[in-house]
């Protein structure tokens, strides 16, 4: 561990705050001049976020201040690298509002500066309270943070696109490798939040559908502990092998915590010496901050030089979005909205993100297919879909809700 | 090349009988996982040597009159010099962070260097074994090609997805080429007219025309019982009288043999799992692949484009070259 803070603190930190302050404008001296003498066309985008510190089990996953920004910061950088070619600069305006805030204010006030691509890190309620009114302005909404999988369903909006996987997305991911792997029958312990209860029934949907048996379950009730009391490890280390004991025998224990009560508790802790995995112990995301895998080492080390820390999923969500809006001004060589619009639309559309392989849109729903890591917190496990889990259209539409089974119906 | 003629024409019998010393070609694979560079014999198709190099070895050349490899030694950000006679590391140039991939010009004098981490292309003088100068491109320049005639020097941004041209007496970029996602490789055809672009996630080779600086056509891959994902081309070579090209198809695991002239797909050469690279014999007989994740090297015949044999080398092989003598 203190390998992993000294590297935080020590080379990194210092570069930090200089780089994260120039970082959109981060343009080498010739590129001025290449610019300056073209028409120079300015495309805005905004990052709306709600946000309000949050605590964790472990101090390690604590979100840092400026999760997504950072990854969007990037990308802001790379489509200016690109853009001094073409005449073309992007900038970034940023907001932010409480959790369960109001965030319409903020939208308009965004808009009104002409913001036109809006990256949004909200809850599924604040998401839904701007999804109408950018439309009606002509505003793309770009979904980073929330995996609800309602806003790819009964709530999904035409001008909403999610560059966020969905939780049926991460556990199909997770459901697919344990499966690959025969480990076939699950316990599932689950949190008494709503987001957990949510993931919980990811996981069950998962196991129906690749052949995975979840033989017991169980709720972990939020009594309102306090998170990192000095003296709680004495305690959980008797509590938790306690809270477990009654399961049938079983190949994986299950765990759906999003909300931090008690997943990490789990590893190491069971009645048995089972693999956890869910929230805690192998955890499916969208990105990991130790992926080296096609060419991330690049976007890792161009990230972690910009922002003194490693890049997690919500940063390459953020930058994902922020790249196709500046790929499709890149390729239309154009700032018209209208016309990226259409780019993004088009059924050729795609994108390169360091997953391995070209990534779309799935038309219904506008949810960007992806692979899912499987990591447990220091390295990539695996990266699903897994070998054999065969489809029709896109091996990645193994992952999530598919076309057949959607309630989505855009307009 | 009479020498070189004379001993193929004996090199069969050679092969035939076993123990005999080895005297073909000299192939080098830089092998990216376990810090080797892989010698082998392009007649006996045997391993003959395994060199410690540097960490993370991935772009490999070699000077006009061979006697001294250039290894790209990624992650200890060096390019390191190799005596082919004594596989001594002799010395090293100052490449910046991060190289991978570089192109030697016809002159033998300068190399470029590709700097994903910099967005720069560094132009190193040999001989004084110094930077001559540092060129800004596009984000994560990779692919670095030039044209025989050296006049033109290409490189490709895999994130910017552009083909920037450089003008090697001016180092300043002339002109800006879009291509598909994830642009790899740049290798022009022998007469200076067009230079081929590989686009790993866009799964395509973009024609560039040398003289308009235009994408001209593009070459598409489509394997039955294959997803178009995992078509990745990556290593382009085209054959000295330009008529053929090798494409390297990555996780689809062939080499595409294409019409150079019509450029239609006539052929795809099932390799080994992951196919990079790509190199000839000097005498174009013969052209070698790597396959990472399969550990191996595939030895194709240009003449029936059929796989002759491939040979088990070091962890991850990545790149190749072959001694020109």
């Amino acid at each position: 561990m203190p390998r992993f803070l000294l590297l935080f603190t020590s080379a990194l930190l210092a570069v930090a705050s200089l780089s994260s302050a120039i970082a959109q404008e981060s343009l080498p001296a010739p590129a001025e001049e290449t610019a300056t003498a073209k028409q120079v066309s300015e495309i805005k985008l905004g990052y709306l976020r709600a946000y309000a510190p949050q605590l964790a089990l472990s101090v390690l996953d604590v979100p840092p201040r400026d999760e997504g920004i950072a990854g969007a910061k990037v990308a802001i950088g790379d489509n200016n690298t690109t853009g001094r070619f073409l005449g073309q600069k992007f900038t970034l305006e940023m907001a932010e509002v409480k959790p369960d805030a109001d965030v319409v204010p903020a939208f308009t006030e965004m808009v009104s500066k002409g913001v036109l691509y809006i990256l949004a890190d909200l809850s599924a309620t604040q998401l839904l309270s701007i999804a109408d009114l950018a439309r009606d302005r002509g505003v793309l909404i770009f979904n980073v943070g929330a995996t609800d999988d309602r806003l790819r369903e009964e709530d999904c909006r035409a001008n909403v696109f999610h560059t966020a996987a969905t939780r049926t997305m991460l556990a199909d991911g997770l459901a697919q490798y344990l499966i690959w792997k025969q480990w076939r029958r699950w316990v599932l312990v689950y949190g008494s939040h709503e987001p957990d209860r949510l993931f919980a029934d990811a996981l069950r949907r998962a196991a129906t559908r690749f052949g995975g048996e979840i033989i017991a379950e169980k709720e972990f009730t939020d009594t309102g502990t306090a998170r990192r009391t000095d003296t709680g490890v004495v305690q959980i280390q008797r509590q938790m092998p306690v809270f477990t004991q009654d399961f049938p025998d079983h190949d994986v224990l299950l765990v759906a915590d999003e909300s931090e009560v008690f997943g990490t508790y789990v590893p190491f802790r069971t009645w048995i010496p089972r693999p956890v995995a869910g929230t805690a112990g192998l955890i499916p995301s969208t990105w990991h901050p130790a992926s080296e895998q096609w060419g991330g080492t690049q976007i890792q080390n161009r990230f972690a030089k910009a922002n003194g820390r490693r890049m997690l999923s919500k940063d390459m969500a953020a930058w994902t979005a922020a790249r196709i809006v500046g790929d499709a001004a890149t390729r239309t060589q154009s700032a018209d909205p209208e016309k990226l619009a259409a780019f993004i639309r088009a059924d050729d559309f795609s994108i390169a993100a360091f997953k391995g392989q070209r990534l779309t849109f799935r038309k219904w729903n506008w949810q960007l297919r992806q692979p899912i890591f499987l990591g447990d917190g220091r390295s990539v496990v695996s990266t699903s879909p897994q070998e054999g889990f065969l489809h029709q259209v896109s091996e990645l539409d193994t992952l999530g809700i598919d076309q057949p089974e959607t309630q989505c119906e855009l307009e | 090349m009479l020498r070189r003629l004379t001993f193929l024409s004996a090199a069969i019998t050679v092969a035939a009988s076993m123990g005999s010393p080895a005297f073909g070609y000299m192939v080098y694979v830089s092998n990216e996982k376990d810090n080797t560079v892989t010698v082998i014999d392009s007649t006996t198709m045997e391993v003959v040597r395994t060199v410690d190099v540097g960490q993370r070895p991935r772009g490999i050349t070699i000077s006009h009159d061979g006697k001294f490899i250039y290894l790209c030694a990624s992650d200890d950000d060096t390019i390191e010099i190799i005596d082919t006679a004594t596989y001594e590391i002799v010395g090293s140039l100052p490449s910046g962070p991060d190289p991978e991939l570089f192109v030697l010009s016809p002159d033998g004098k300068t190399l470029y260097v590709a700097n994903e981490d910099d967005n720069l292309v560094t132009v190193i003088d040999l001989e004084s074994k110094s930077v001559v100068t540092e060129v800004p491109v596009g984000v994560e320049p990779e692919g670095m090609g030039i044209s025989p005639d050296g006049k033109a020097l290409v490189n490709t941004s895999e994130t910017t997805n552009m083909a920037h041209f450089i003008d090697t007496e001016t180092h300043e970029i002339t002109d800006n080429v879009l291509v598909d996602s994830r642009p790899r490789f740049a290798e022009f055809k022998p007469d200076n007219s067009e230079v081929w672009v590989s686009a790993e996630i866009g799964g395509t080779v973009s024609v560039i025309d040398n003289a308009r600086r235009e994408v001209k056509h593009k070459i598409t891959f489509e394997i039955p019982g294959l997803r178009a994902e995992a078509i990745q081309p990556v290593g382009v070579r085209i054959t000295a009288d330009g008529k053929k090209a090798y494409v390297a198809l990555g996780p689809a695991n062939r080499v595409a043999v294409v019409n150079a002239e019509t450029y239609e797909v006539e052929k795809y050469v099932l390799v080994g799992q992951r196919v990079w690279q790509l190199a000839f014999t000097p005498d174009q007989k013969t052209i070698i692949s790597t396959n990472g994740v399969s550990n191996d090297i595939t030895f194709i015949d240009v003449a029936t484009d059929e796989p002759i044999q491939s040979v088990t080398v070091g962890a991850l092989p990545w790149g190749v070259v072959v001694n020109p003598n």
